[in-house]
């Protein structure tokens, strides 16, 4: 199979299409935590109560409530070959601890992959809407239909005071968590990006970042979401990470236009070496796979590269990903191995999108 | 210092993430700080290693300040037969009644990890409807009993009919 073959087949909607302000938001997810009453939370759950619940939960995804948004599949972990579930896991569609849950777990996907339902993951329900760009309402009000559509035939706990109950109080409430993955190399390299972050989580919401020694970071990839789950709306919750990403968006691209103007050439020099490496590299391992995609990334951005997609950061920090590789191969690898086959795949990616500017 | 995933190789790696303004730091070694690099999907990183860990520390600092640790050791959930100590050391409810069942010891802990008590948002259509009807019920009984100590019986008898149908019509 060609590789271009394998990404149509392999590829959901949030990794290949754009969105409102996707030269800095690669994506925005809403995940909604609900539980049904009458049932001890997964932690304390029984295979009856696991199998009961996964009943339930396919009987209402073929209602008629849900059949009006969209076309959706229960699977069940243990159908699911080990790889399979980790390919699932890199795709962001399940949790590396619903993977775990061979027996107990399943997922609802929607066909477009924009929609997933854990099932018996640490509540009975986790509803996901993923989508490209900056639509974090667009996903809220996704995942309140969908929402809306499974509580038609599922009881959820709910309680007057504290809200949808939980298995854990820090996501009572609610039960939402809202979250917008950002790339942010230019106030990491203008050294900006520290006073930023302190900022943000001042107001009630967490940043999450990667950092290896020192300030450097793992692909200028940043995570800002909510932290708070009871006393606001839902919709408060989403305009306040909304607003603050909004001013982050914007610090970015002043960050971006001071790095041009005052350091161009060294900016030049940076993202084409990652160019370099990335198209003619024999080993890479996914640390250096995702620092040498940002800048590149940031290349395309600022014009420095051309006939390169811009989608190429999202796409192969999932598809450099081991189970992608080993799926993309047919076979096992080991950590080595996989280094060699990853610079490959990315040698291979590049050349795809050369021919499609040239040839 | 030693890698603090594999306690083998010393650790030259450091990972530092930021929540609430305080950062929290791990030390790993190269091979284990690769191993986790190839894991630590960015995406999925968030849940893995968040908010619970975040919790269990706050729990478990409430538990170690003598925070009236007598009475937390016999407190547990009737239904799920869960204990508090069991929710300090796990983060998580065995149920949805542990709310009510460890609710004296639940406001403090709110308090800290969120802004506030009481779920202003979305409230189910079935289920509220069930929170909706409660509360209308609970406002006619009141307003019997005071219409009894007023021994205005006229009103009192209209509002006996009034709950008389209204809980035939929920059995229903
Ligand atoms: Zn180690
Ligand atoms: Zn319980």
């Amino acid at each position: 199979m060609s590789l271009s073959d394998f990404l149509q087949r392999a590829m959901s909607r949030w990794m290949k299409d754009g969105g409102p302000e996707d030269d800095i938001v690669l994506t925005s997810r809403i995940r909604v935590a609900r539980n049904l009453q009458g049932y001890p939370f997964p932690i304390l759950q029984t295979d009856s109560h696991a199998n009961e619940i996964i009943e339930m939960v396919d009987k209402a995804i073929q209602s008629e409530p849900m059949r009006g948004l969209g076309v959706f599949e229960l699977i069940r972990c243990r159908d699911l070959s080990a790889l399979d579930r980790q390919v699932f896991v890199e795709k962001h569609l399940i949790s590396p601890d619903l993977a775990e849950q061979e027996k107990h777990g399943a997922v609802v996907l929607r066909n477009d992959e924009l929609v997933s339902i854990m099932v018996n993951e640490e509540d009975h329900l986790r509803v996901q809407c993923i989508m490209p760009g900056l639509k974090l309402k667009e996903a809220w009000e996704l995942a309140n239909q969908i929402d809306d559509a499974l509580e038609q035939k599922l009881t959820y706990a709910f309680h007057e005071k504290y809200g949808y109950l939980t298995a854990c109080p820090t996501n009572v409430g609610t039960g939402i968590r809202a979250s917008v993955m950002m790339h942010l190399p230019g106030l990491v390299l203008t050294g900006s990006i520290n006073r930023m972050l302190s900022a943000v989580s001042q107001v009630g919401l967490a940043v999450r970042g990667i950092y290896g020694e020192g300030s450097e970071s793992y692909g200028n990839l940043f995570q800002v979401s909510n932290q708070i789950t009871l006393g606001e709306t839902e919709e408060e919750i989403v305009q306040n990470l909304q607003s603050v990403v909004m001013q982050l968006i914007e610090h970015e691209r002043t960050a971006r236009q001071q790095l041009l103007q005052r350091n161009r050439i060294q900016l030049e020099d940076r993202v084409s070496r990652s160019f370099g490496i990335l198209a003619y590299a024999r080993r890479m391992d996914s640390k250096e796979t995702l620092e040498r995609l940002s800048d590149v990334r940031l290349g395309i951005d600022l014009g420095i590269i051309q006939g390169v997609s811009s989608g190429i950061l999202k796409e192969l920090m999932v598809t450099t990903q081991p189970a992608f590789l080993q799926k993309y191969f047919a076979r096992e690898l080991s950590a080595t191995e996989r280094d060699v086959r990853r610079a490959a795949l990315i040698r291979e990616r590049l050349r795809l999108d050369d021919t499609e500017v040239h040839g | 210092m030693i890698c603090e995933r594999c306690h083998e190789r010393p650790a030259t790696v450091h990972v530092t993430k930021i929540v609430n303004g305080e950062k929290t730091g791990y030390h790993l070694c190269e091979q284990c700080a690769k191993e986790q690099g190839e894991i630590l999907n960015p995406f999925v990183a968030g849940n893995a290693f968040d908010f619970n860990k975040l919790l269990s520390g706050l729990l478990n600092m409430e538990s170690s300040s003598g925070y009236a640790p007598v009475q937390t050791g016999n407190l547990r959930c009737a239904t799920c037969g869960m204990t508090y100590n069991q929710f300090t050391q796990i983060g998580r409810f065995g149920c949805p009644d542990c709310y009510d069942n460890f609710s004296s010891r639940l406001e403090p802990l709110l308090r800290r990890i969120q802004t506030a008590g009481t779920h202003t948002g979305k409230v189910p259509v079935k289920s509220g409807d069930q929170i909706n009807q409660q509360r209308k019920l609970e406002a006619l009984k009141r307003e019997l009993q005071q219409a009894v100590s007023n021994e205005n019986f006229e009103r009192a008898a209209e509002l006996r009919d009034e709950i008389r149908a209204f809980e035939q019509n929920s059995d229903s």
